[in-house]
């Protein structure tokens, strides 16, 4: 408990350095000023969210053709981890939107499938609330994670594919795209941290779905007797 | 400095919810450990 808490304590520090670069280190951006400082935090949790959830994807898949309890307590874990960081995504967007194009949120290919991304896990992690019988729910939501899953690339690509509000991409968007040095350094560094971040929050609730599965085999063994 | 406030206001709301979610990963972990507890003293006393 204390190294987690000691863990915990060092990625926090962690990350506010790193907010502290992306405010001081990094420079001011021209055209759009200050408010494209929450472009490290913004970019950086919706990667982070993608990774989430493509371990989710994974770990579905892995239950499908295994039945492996474990798959199924990383599948959810990464679900609701990847949830929490999209959630972060969909409040810091129309924050930094709103001086930049006047309005809070408009319904284009991004910011549409990107809400529809977050809905889908909201319907994943509500479809194992209402199945009581542990294959069954871990089975039914494993099938439905991957089906969850079509929506991250279309999430990424949607920039590419669909003239949009949302801004063309500035990382590997091809030519004149790309960020001046130090405006790089603080984002990787973000990223790193909330990967970091990532880890710690996905092992905690890891942990927490495997103790539930213990009280709930301690229950039907109460019940029996 | 134009939009400040909008940046803090982005990067604080980003840290409460990692951190409100890390302490209810806490909650939930030693509510579940209190049950294991309860149920593991249920048991014994059952035998």
């Amino acid at each position: 408990m204390l190294k987690s808490t000691v863990k915990a304590i060092g990625l926090f520090v962690l990350i506010a350095i790193t907010a502290y670069l992306a405010f001081y280190y990094a420079p001011i951006e021209k055209s759009m000023g200050v408010i494209q400082k929450i472009f490290y935090l913004h970019v950086s949790s919706a990667l982070t969210s993608f990774l989430a959830f493509g371990i989710c994807f994974y770990a579905n898949l892995r239950y499908v053709f295994t039945r492996q309890q474990k798959a199924d307590w990383l599948g959810v874990s990464a679900a609701e981890v990847g949830l929490a960081f999209i959630v972060v995504v969909l409040i810091t967007g129309p924050i930094w939107a709103k001086p930049v194009w006047g309005i809070w949120w408009t319904w284009d290919a991004r910011l549409t499938l990107t809400f529809v991304l977050g809905l889908l896990y909201i319907s994943y992690l509500l479809l194992r609330s209402m199945i009581e019988e542990p294959e069954k729910r871990a089975l039914f939501s494993a099938l439905f994670g991957i089906f969850a899953f079509l929506d991250v690339p279309l999430v990424y690509f949607s920039i590419r594919w669909w003239r949009t509000q949302h801004p063309q991409p500035v990382i590997l968007g091809g030519p004149g795209s790309g960020l001046e040095p130090r405006m790089r350094v603080s984002y990787l560094l973000m990223w790193g941290a909330l990967t970091g971040l990532l880890i710690l929050l996905l092992s905690a609730r890891y942990r927490l779905e495997a103790l539930r599965a213990s009280v709930e085999d301690l229950r039907r063994e109460a019940e029996v007797r | 400095m134009k939009n400040l406030d909008s940046v803090l206001a982005a990067y604080l709301a980003g840290w409460a919810i990692f951190f409100v979610y890390y302490i209810s990963i806490s909650q939930r972990m030693s509510t579940l450990r209190e049950e294991v507890e309860r149920l593991k003293a249920l048991l014994t006393k059952g035998k």
